[in-house]
């Protein structure tokens, strides 16, 4: 009996590899079009081998026009929508975990719906109102509406992670005068590192990737993101170079991936959901 | 969802609803409504930025939705009252968005994107460590990349002279422009390819928590892997199920970039979905109040579904 269940096993292990490889290749077929289209002088829009391997794409687009200035765009715009969403979320957090009140259902359950609502839908209204308040094509204002999309979750789950920091060393320095704020900052956030680190690096990766945002809500080309200056490749400068085109996502992806694969390798597998939607 | 744990350790917590009782923690005991408030005090920054750039927005979408406001010209706009969402019903344009927004949604996030993670899942679990990471890798890629780039590849992938093209060639079967013949579909296949990650990761985790015992007691009485998948393994992560079609569904009901990229809602308006109905009617066509009903429409049944989603989590918050 255990003989044959043995030898099942085997079998289908081998036939589960398969599948997972056959599903691999095709997943990862339009991967490998933009790592051999970069580096291939005559790229076209097919997987292919290079032609000659170069650096010439990379060498044509690393200037500040094509990719320095979207890329300082997308970083002040995701760097302060970050800063912004973490700080607000680490204190809304602390009340929420620490403190029973009244209040704290009703919000929370207002942050959870808030989290899964279509921020899409609201673009065109958060457009016309821009245009009444004066915060349309600037910087700050798409930071803030950076970071208020993408607080409800980085409220929910900070204070999740804020959950699993025990009470018991904070009366210790309660007890010796140390304020609310002194212990959020000194002893409940070092603690609390690594979920602090994942709020972080989530909402950096959401800001980084969102084309429609800042394609609605800047206007001057100089203020583009990234996300949104890679639509220049198309169109506008009628024959597309496929190859620079390959090499800028390259260059635009890599960071996020980056930070991926850090904070992922740190906290373990499955840390991007954060206990956010086990049923 | 992890219960929160209640902390009940020793000092306890509560805010008094009355008068202050002698349990409050603080040096100072002081009144409870102050305390209250500066206890709720570090919510503000937050709750400022919520109410300015969140809640404002969906009120100011509330309202607009009912006038007739338009981008340019017109100084004033006028209360319209039902008018834009009558308009909506009557047009083909629209009724044919809703038509596409559900195709897109079914086809890529209720079969795609579910169904697939699921089976990767389900596959990891058997398959050999090498095989599972080098996977899992290439899937988890494809979801990290920024939504622009993602079309941009999968552009590149459906074109004709694309990749797709290539394959069929060499397999002796007829091409053709994907993006052109099948739009729709070819804008679902995009999403499969960006978003099962999601899925995989979080099907995997409700696969890790089944007790290994169950299932292999299941083995040893001859049940057949489907068998086992549909009578022990499924109605265990139905939970997990219910949460995940949410979020895809979610997740899915307002993609954007990825289909402008592709196909700009095109050729004519065979792609085009509500989001990029909303985005013409507003911007082509300057008409800001009856882009603003639709996005409420959106809006509408994104709270929907997160009201159901809320249901099946049952969090105890």
């Amino acid at each position: 009996m255990a003989l044959t269940l043995s030898s099942r096993r085997t079998t289908r292990r081998l036939a589960a590899d398969a599948g997972l490889l056959v599903v691999a290749a095709t997943f990862a077929l339009p991967l490998l079009w933009v790592v051999l289209s970069s580096l291939d002088a005559h790229a076209d829009l097919k997987v292919k081998a290079p032609d000659g391997l170069t650096l010439d794409n990379f060498h044509a687009i690393l200037n500040s026009d094509i990719t320095f200035t979207p890329l300082l765009n997308s970083l002040i715009l995701c760097g302060f929508g970050t800063l912004l969403t973490v700080v607000c979320a680490a204190l809304a957090a602390y009340p929420l975990s620490r403190f029973r009140s009244r209040l704290n259902r009703p919000f929370l359950l207002t942050i959870l719906f808030a989290t899964s609502l279509p921020v899409t839908a609201i673009m065109v209204p958060v457009y016309a109102l821009f245009v009444q308040v004066n915060l349309i094509d600037t910087m700050q204002g798409t930071i803030f509406f950076f970071a208020a999309s993408q607080l409800p979750f980085a409220i929910w789950l900070m204070k999740n992670f804020m959950d699993g920091v025990p009470k018991e060393l904070e009366e210790a320095a309660w007890t010796d005068g140390a304020s609310s704020f002194q212990s959020l900052a000194r002893i409940v956030l070092p603690l609390m590192g690594p979920g602090v680190a994942v709020v972080t690096v989530f909402s950096f990766v959401m800001m980084w990737g969102n084309f429609f945002v800042p394609f609605m809500l800047l206007l001057t080309p100089d203020q583009m993101p990234a996300s949104v200056s890679i639509n220049e490749f198309f169109g506008n400068r009628g024959m597309v170079a496929y190859g620079q085109l390959a090499a800028f996502s390259v260059v635009y992806s890599t960071p996020v991936i980056l930070l991926y694969v850090l904070v992922a390798r740190r906290l373990g597998r499955g840390f991007a959901l954060g206990g956010a939607v086990k049923g | 969802m992890t219960t929160a744990p209640q902390h009940t350790g020793p000092g306890v917590r509560e805010v008094p609803p009355g008068p202050p009782t002698p349990t409050t923690q603080l040096p100072t005991p002081k009144r409870p409504f102050t305390q209250t408030l500066t206890r709720l005090l570090p919510l503000s920054p937050a709750l400022i930025l919520l109410l300015l750039f969140l809640a404002g927005p969906i009120a100011y979408c509330a309202y607009i939705a009912f006038t007739d406001l338009q981008l340019t010209g017109q100084a004033h706009s006028s209360f319209v009252g039902f008018a834009n969402f009558r308009t909506a019903f009557k047009d083909s344009e629209f009724l044919n968005a809703v038509w596409l927004t559900l195709v897109f949604t079914v086809l890529s996030s209720l079969i795609g994107q579910n169904t697939i993670g699921l089976g990767l899942a389900a596959l990891m679990q058997r398959a050999s460590k090498p095989v599972r990471t080098l996977t899992g890798a290439i899937v988890i890629t494809a979801w990290v990349l920024p939504e622009v780039v993602a079309g941009f590849l999968l552009y590149a992938f459906f074109r004709r002279e694309g990749t797709l093209d290539a394959i069929l060639v060499w397999l002796h079967l007829p091409s053709q422009n994907w993006l052109f013949t099948l739009p729709i579909l070819a804008v679902s296949f995009a999403n499969v390819w960006r978003g099962t990650a999601f899925s995989m990761l979080v099907y995997s985790a409700a696969l890790n928590e089944i007790p290994k015992e169950i299932t292999e007691a299941a083995e040893v009485d001859g049940a057949s892997g489907w068998r086992r998948m549909w009578h022990i393994t499924l109605p265990m992560i139905r939970r997990s199920i219910g949460t995940n079609l949410m979020l895809n569904t979610l997740q899915t009901l307002s993609v954007f970039g990825l289909i402008w990229v592709m196909t700009r809602g095109g050729p004519g308006n065979k792609s085009q979905t509500l989001p990029l109905y909303m985005y013409e009617q507003a911007f082509q066509n300057s008409m800001i109040g009856y882009a603003t009903a639709v996005a409420l429409l959106l809006l509408l049944v994104g709270s929907l579904f997160s009201v159901i989603y809320m249901r099946l989590l049952r969090t105890e918050v």
